[in-house]
């Protein structure tokens, strides 16, 4: 309210008014000053699956990628690796089918799948939705394959431990350049179809992963084949890592008596 | 193309940021990004202009500031603002750099019309604004 003569005009105003010696020149208006994250209720839905995850001791891991370079196909390879010593299960983002999910069950795991319709990315709320379906206390590591697509799921957080970005030796190697918002969130990078690097002469690991720096991200980057188990060696002992690191971080925290009540997300 | 998620985002904190001011209309919605955060300017103006329809802000204007992307080197803490794919110090030129602005979604200020007006049909009964705007 103006001071001078209790009109309800913003301090923007004021020296307009009474300069004119007029009402308002135009209509008055508040301003509320907020900043605020816009994604905050994402945010607070991806807290809230990663304290999920962190009472059960469970690893969450977000793959991303763009269609087509193997992302199913590396889970499936994997899942036959870890599953003689890891409960797995996954989490599957497509716009459509539930093609995904039926593959990652043939391999003899519960998958979950999220068909998004027109949406081009996972979100908070919709892997909480989808972890009402997995029994968290029987589970050691979810894998969230994310909607293909280098853009949109970077800016949503949905409570993952890791991100895990691919990108297939059959894409250009500039990639972290041209898609700098993802690559930059990547906690670890995989070459995958390193099997086609042999016939493909015009990928170079060493540029993308120069790429990658130019990001200030220190990302680990490997190589992998889906088709040739051996080279995933590097990338099974990385999910190791971080599992035991969850699971040493969840019985330090629960040696201090903390519950977690649940409280589903409005 | 996320911005219409984006926008959806954007309104429901529009519409509890101004829900202690009762019936009133928004005129002016300013938010704040970096490149690094993923969204394009024009696609969100485009898409703001769809989501907007039948929520309180459907006659707002859409103020889109830019915040720059900005790393500090940790070696030599020079800061240097730089491009969205080169976050190099501009001194030393190491990428062992950390991101001080550039990756923020953030809805800055709401404009309200302080004529209160309760009659004024709402939401879903007000006629939409949105053909007016697109070309």
């Amino acid at each position: 309210m103006c001071q001078e003569c209790g009109c309800s005009l913003t301090p923007d105003d004021v020296h307009v008014h009474h300069a004119n010696g007029t009402m308002s020149v135009r209509p008055a208006s508040t301003s509320i000053d907020v900043l605020h994250g816009i994604l905050h209720q994402n945010d607070q839905a991806a807290a809230h699956n990663r304290e999920h995850f962190r009472r059960h001791g469970v690893l969450a891991v977000n793959l991303m990628s763009s269609p087509g370079s193997g992302k199913t196909s590396l889970l499936e390879a994997s899942i036959d690796i870890l599953k003689g010593k890891y409960r797995i299960a996954v989490i599957e983002g497509d716009l459509e089918t539930e093609n995904d999910a039926e593959r990652i069950r043939a391999k003899g795991v519960p998958a979950v799948q999220i068909t998004t319709g027109q949406t081009c990315h996972l979100d908070a709320h919709m892997v909480h939705d989808a972890l009402h379906a997995l029994d968290l206390s029987a589970i050691d590591i979810v894998f969230i394959e994310n909607v293909g697509n280098l853009v949109c799921p970077s800016a949503f957080d949905l409570g993952q431990n890791a991100n895990v970005v691919l990108l297939a030796v059959t894409e250009g190697d500039d990639k972290p350049a041209k898609y700098p918002v993802m690559f930059r969130v990547a906690d670890l990078v995989l070459l995958s179809k390193s099997d086609l690097l042999d016939v493909l002469d015009d990928f170079s690991p060493r540029k993308a992963e120069a790429y990658l720096r130019t990001l200030a991200n220190p990302a680990t980057v490997l190589q992998v084949s889906a088709r040739r188990p051996e080279t995933l060696a590097p990338w099974i002992a990385w999910i190791e890592e971080q599992h035991a690191g969850v699971r040493h971080s969840a019985a330090s925290h629960s040696e201090h008596g903390h519950v977690h009540h649940h409280h589903p997300v409005a | 193309m996320h911005e219409l998620a984006i926008c959806q985002s954007l309104l429901s904190e529009v519409e509890r940021g101004v829900a202690p001011y009762g019936a009133r209309e928004v005129i002016e919605i300013v938010v704040a990004f970096g490149s690094l955060s993923g969204i394009e300017p024009q696609l969100l103006e485009r898409a703001f202009t769809v989501a907007r329809c039948g929520t309180i802000a459907d006659r707002a204007r859409l103020r889109i500031e830019l915040i720059p992307v900005v790393v500090r080197c940790r070696a030599c803490a020079t800061e240097t603002t730089v491009a969205a794919n080169a976050l190099l110090c501009g001194k030393c030129g190491t990428w062992r750099v950390e991101l001080k602005s550039g990756d923020e979604i953030l809805l800055k200020r709401i404009e309200l019309s302080d004529i209160v007006d309760a009659a004024a049909p709402r939401g879903k009964d007000k006629p939409c604004a949105r053909n007016a705007d697109v070309p």
